[in-house]
């Protein structure tokens, strides 16, 4: 934008582009610095860890704490590390984002482009969704997955999260759509085509970058929680976030720092990989939720 | 328009004008005049005439509403019923169990006459304020300083913003192990030299909120600086030329101009934190898991403990319920103020 080169001599310019690296520099070493302590802490021993500094890189690189906190370490009574919890994430996150996304495309599509009387009701009504507190849900949920018989399954948390995510998913494809002219619809209807031939043909083609921003979102989101999954599930069927915080947090006999912080990155590997991955779509989910406040 | 003025089979006919019922809303003016100019009697025959659609017509004017419908019924059932049902269960006796015994505000008296629950609420203040006041600050800084073409500004954007990947419980295990008093930062800096310098906030049931705060903070402030950088790209960049040319120094256009125009980021960026903060539940839990005693407790972690394991489900109930109030106490009048304003605009 505004380029102070204009306005000021070009030594305290150049003086004041070296601060701004610098501190650009320096905040970046902030944001990095609790990634790398814990990839460092947990590549040490526990002797590296109490006689060495917090920031030091270890001394001899070890990476049992790893295999420890895949398959070993204990988790309530089972001490078979974070691989189980790892893998229950996984079976309710990609049904969960597979068919909230879905659900999302329809409902944007008719919101946009099969709009009836009251439908623009509805979306409003819809997106209240985003603003609650899921607390206020919390109880008459546990009592309903109770009744339905899916409480503390993998079904169950699927269940949650559907019902829960499709208002976002609504809002990103809803937005995306509004911008497809009507004309196009207009025009494939007086060839013949029908509301699901329009949709499959002509609409889901053009829909790859919000179909891609609504999953990277969906499956940061539900990967992510904490709170549905310390609700609604408990033993073998908890997700990982819950599995590892009840890891950090009953700790009984000797603290294993190194084996924490493993745990907490393969936690964080999936979403981090996403981003790394596909961070410009990321990006713009965080901005498109936005939106929704 | 085709449809009607080339129409000879009746049946497609009277079905699309079921459909262009249902749609005329969306009917443009140029096709209103189409069908204006078209003859009158086509389209009376349409209104008059008893429209038999087959089968397969009538599923395809319904279809985009039996779409809509599971939606539309979880919606109804899941949010607004569930609102509903926990309001209800706000005016019951229930503990471990639900009864559905009247009890008037008694639970809400209870409430408020819980020390837990005001400390509660104190924290959400204190973290709330704190966390929005630093994310907005850092946030701001960050983009004004990378809006100076900065080479490499995408690799720097993306350092900044990946704490938002993490899962808050994840943010909450790393910092509980730098910010552990024995061997994390305090011994760090122990080992400079400074051998009186304590941290030890997380262990201090004075001070262990303000942790919260610095690692709510470490994990949001980045993806605040996105909305704000891409505020910044959006500002005119002839209003900023002439201010120079009127002689205003960087430091003035900024203040007096740049700011001001990003209103809209700051209100976003505002009900994004505050909803964050208010929901602030993982990174409690992960962090201080609301300790020490309940020092750091949120109204969050507060309806868990006293819905999920204390067996409180009135009181828990109560709290969910102030917990929707004070979300709608930030959030109505804020979308109010911006509709209004857009409006305006």
């Amino acid at each position: 934008m505004a380029d102070s080169s204009n306005t000021q001599t070009q030594g305290s310019s150049r003086f004041g582009r070296y601060l701004i690296y610098t501190l650009l520099g320096l905040v970046c070493l902030y944001y990095l610095m609790p990634l790398f302590i814990m990839l460092s802490t947990s590549l040490k021993t526990l002797d590296d860890i109490r006689t060495g500094s917090l920031v030091s890189l270890p001394a001899h690189v070890t990476f049992q704490p790893w295999l420890d906190a895949w398959s070993k370490a204990c988790i309530g009574v089972r001490c078979e590390g974070m691989s189980v919890y790892f893998w229950n994430s996984f079976r309710f996150v990609v049904p969960a984002v597979l068919i909230s996304t879905l659900a999302g495309a329809f409902n944007g599509y008719v919101l946009t482009l099969w709009r009836f009387r009251g439908s623009d009701i509805f979306f409003s009504a819809l997106m209240i969704g985003c603003f609650i507190p899921f607390q206020v849900i919390l109880l008459p949920m546990a009592r309903t997955l109770g009744e339905l018989g899916i409480f503390n399954t993998i079904s169950g948390l699927i269940f949650v999260h559907v019902v829960y995510g499709v208002s976002f998913t609504t809002l990103f494809f809803r937005n995306y759509y509004v911008t497809i002219p009507d004309e196009l619809v207009k025009a494939a209807r007086i060839d013949g085509a029908g509301f699901l031939r329009i949709f499959w043909r002509i609409i889901l083609p053009i829909s790859t970058p919000i179909v891609v921003v609504s999953i990277i979102w969906q499956f940061t989101q539900i990967w992510n929680d904490f709170l549905f999954g310390v609700v609604f599930s408990s033993g073998d069927h908890q997700p990982v976030t819950v599995a590892l915080n009840n890891l950090v947090n009953t700790s009984t006999g000797v603290i294993g720092y190194n084996v924490d912080m493993a745990a907490a990155i393969i936690a964080a590997l999936p979403t981090l990989f996403i981003y790394i991955v596909a961070g410009k779509y990321f990006v713009r989910g965080l901005t498109a939720g936005s939106v929704k406040g | 328009m085709r449809r009607f003025l080339a129409n000879e089979q009746f049946e497609i006919n009277c079905s699309q004008a079921v459909v262009m019922r249902a749609r005329r809303v969306r009917i443009s003016k140029i096709e209103e005049m189409v069908m204006l100019a078209s003859p009158p009697s086509a389209v009376d025959d349409t209104v008059r005439k008893p429209c038999r659609l087959s089968l397969s017509d009538r599923i395809e004017t319904w279809l985009p509403k039996i779409i809509l419908a599971p939606t539309f019924v979880v919606t109804l059932l899941f949010i607004y019923g569930f609102i509903l049902w926990t309001g209800c269960l706000s005016f019951t006796t229930s503990r471990m169990l639900p009864n559905y015994e009247f009890a008037g505000l008694s639970q809400y008296h209870a409430l408020f006459a819980n020390e837990r629950w005001w400390v509660a609420l104190k924290n959400l203040a204190l973290f709330g304020g704190l966390f929005i006041a630093g994310c907005l600050a850092i946030g701001l800084s960050l983009a004004i300083l990378l809006d100076q073409k900065i080479r490499g500004e995408g690799f720097i954007r993306s350092v900044y913003l990946y704490p938002m990947a993490l899962s808050f419980v994840v943010t909450g295990t790393a910092w509980k192990w730098m910010l552990n008093p024995g061997l994390g930062i305090e011994k760090l800096v122990r080992d400079f030299g400074f051998h009186n310098f304590t941290f030890d906030w997380l262990t201090n049931s004075e001070l262990s909120i303000y942790t919260v705060v610095i690692a709510g903070v470490w994990q949001s402030s980045g993806f605040i600086m996105a909305m704000f950088l891409a505020g910044l790209r959006g500002v005119d960049d002839s209003i900023i030329k002439a201010a120079q040319v009127d002689g205003a120094s960087l430091p003035v256009i900024y203040w007096r101009i740049i700011i001001p125009s990003l209103r809209p980021v700051f209100f976003s960026a505002f009900m994004i934190l505050s909803h964050i903060a208010i929901k602030s539940f993982d990174l409690v839990m992960a962090l201080t898991g609301g300790g020490p005693g309940f020092s750091s407790d949120t109204p969050a972690t507060f309806m868990y403990t006293f819905s999920f394991t204390r067996n409180q489900i009135g009181m828990g109930a109560a709290s969910a319920m102030m917990m929707l109030m004070i979300v709608a106490a930030v959030v109505v009048p804020f979308l109010y103020s911006e509709l209004r304003s857009s409006r305006r605009g």
